[in-house]
């Protein structure tokens, strides 16, 4: 079948690519424009740590087909830092030991991204509940919840 | 339909390491010419710390700051032999290799110093902020990088080292079948809450309480790290993973990430760990490594939990609710064990 050609934004710059008709967001991102940080755990939408978001909202990029993301805005963790300054949630994640093997970690930050973007002070469950679809092998979770508690308060300081 | 309440405890004693062919580990240390080192290893970091806790052990024994040492795992290729990381043997190996090949490149970092600076050797000593001094002078200094580009651009030395630690093979005594396996040996101590459902064969963690004596802790914040995602993984061990129900055949297992139950963030019970740190006779500084360890005692205490809960002694794992609920039918209900406050 035809290649078809898709324009999107990601991570703030306009991007073109021509895709398979069948082809998932995870593979674009990933092979067709290099962006590496969203990973390909399960490829059934299970595990989560291909979460990017789509408008803000976080999708599975291993179950989204890429024809679907035409004008919209796609963030992956490789947008989460603004140069050398770190995102917040990626500060909170290294001061809360939130990564061991850091293979969840990709999801995780964007999965936490979406949620604070929405609701700047959630509580405990609100955080389980954001991050019920990322699996992680290592860390049991509560450095990862801990961590993004600790970046809502942050942020909640600095608009204080 | 009730829900019973449950407390269980284990106690392990875990062995560091393995009995097989000296379970060695070998390090390459060596300085650049910016006065930096680089730890060369065939350990590996997926996670556990090994590169932290090496790049920590490495600076300590040179005597430089730790930004100064770099540490290049997981090449086999190019490193030099190591059994790998498992068997919670990577800081107690690793480390005392790390140890033996920075004490050598030490000694030909102070030699090159010295050589500049025309004292003796044994006069040097270094104040782990990049400068070596006579000691009790500071003012007669060199610094490191000074030392390793004098030693790399006018001497014609390298400053290297080479480290390997083993442990001698412990043979089985054909009688007794008695041998020493390891030479360090790390403890634990772990209490469960949890509550058990009647009806539905579900276990609900509450609380765990643990105790891990485990050497020196070399990174308090790793070593927390450790126990609670390890802990975390042996109530996994204890409740969750398995390909089962795989009867009649093993057709019905489960095939995927969908049917291969883990707990997930919702499923977490609060952790209450006490680190012991009994400094280990033979362990880089003391350390032993928590390792495995921090996912063995789960398994037991919430075996025995089960047993205070409702009475029922599961002898296999994971212990799913179709087991309880087979073992109640089989015992004729719950029957509650003596609970001490």
């Amino acid at each position: 079948m035809a290649r078809m050609p898709v324009q999107f934004r990601l991570n703030g710059s306009d991007r073109a690519v021509f895709v398979e008709p069948a082809e998932t967001l995870l593979g674009t991102i990933r092979r067709g424009l290099g962006d590496f940080a969203p990973k390909f755990g399960c490829g059934q939408g299970t595990c989560g740590v291909c979460t990017v978001l789509v408008d803000g909202e976080p999708r599975l990029g291993c179950l989204t087909l890429s024809v679907t993301c035409e004008g919209r805005s796609i963030e992956t963790a490789s947008g989460l830092a603004d140069g050398p300054t770190l995102h917040p949630l990626q500060v909170a994640f290294m001061e809360h030991f939130a990564a061991q093997c850091g293979f969840c970690t990709p999801g995780m930050l964007m999965a936490a991204k979406a949620l604070l973007d929405r609701n700047p002070d959630p509580t405990r469950v609100e955080v389980v509940e954001a991050i019920a679809g990322n699996i992680c092998r290592c860390t049991g979770y509560e450095p990862i919840i801990n961590a993004i508690l600790a970046a809502a308060q942050q942020r909640g300081a600095r608009r204080a | 339909m009730a829900r019973h309440q449950g407390r269980g405890m284990a106690s392990i004693n875990y062995p560091i390491g393995m009995n097989l062919g000296g379970d060695p580990s070998q390090a390459l240390v060596h300085a650049n010419p910016d006065g930096k080192f680089t730890v060369a290893l065939s350990a590996i970091d997926l996670g556990q710390g090994m590169k932290q806790v090496s790049r920590q052990i490495a600076a300590e024994t040179l005597g430089v700051p730790i930004e100064d040492v770099y540490v290049d795992t997981a090449d086999s290729d190019t490193g030099p032999h190591d059994m790998g990381s498992f068997a919670s043997r990577g800081t107690h190996r690793v480390g005392n290799a790390v140890i033996v090949a920075a004490k050598e490149a030490r000694g030909v970092l102070l030699e090159a110093a010295a050589e500049e600076l025309e004292v003796n050797a044994d006069d040097l000593v270094t104040d782990g902020k990049g400068n070596i001094h006579v000691r009790g002078a500071a003012s007669k200094s060199i610094t490191v990088k000074a030392a390793s580009q004098a030693a790399q651009f006018k001497q014609g030395k390298t400053i290297a080292g080479r480290g390997i630690f083993l442990i001698p093979l412990s043979n089985v005594s054909p009688e007794t079948g008695e041998m020493s396996p390891v030479t360090a040996y790390a403890h634990a101590c772990l209490v469960v809450d949890l509550e058990v459902c009647d009806e539905t064969g579900d276990v609900k963690v509450n609380k765990m309480t643990s105790a891990y004596e485990l050497g020196r802790a070399l990174n308090p914040k790793m070593v927390e790290q450790q126990l609670v995602g390890g802990a975390w993984m042996g109530m996994s061990h204890a409740l969750y993973e398995t390909p089962e129900p795989y009867y009649p055949n093993p057709e019905h297992g489960g095939r995927d990430y969908n049917e291969y139950l883990m707990p997930g963030p919702g499923d977490i019970a609060p952790h209450d760990i006490t680190v012991l740190e009994r400094p280990a006779p033979d362990g880089p500084f003391g350390g032993k490594g928590p390792g495995e360890m921090c996912a063995n005692p789960v398994l037991p205490a919430v075996a025995n939990a089960i047993f205070n809960a409702i009475g029922v002694r599961i002898d296999t794992l994971p212990i799913t609710p179709e087991k309880i609920l087979r073992a109640l039918k089989a015992q004729g209900g719950a029957r509650p064990q003596v609970r001490r406050a």
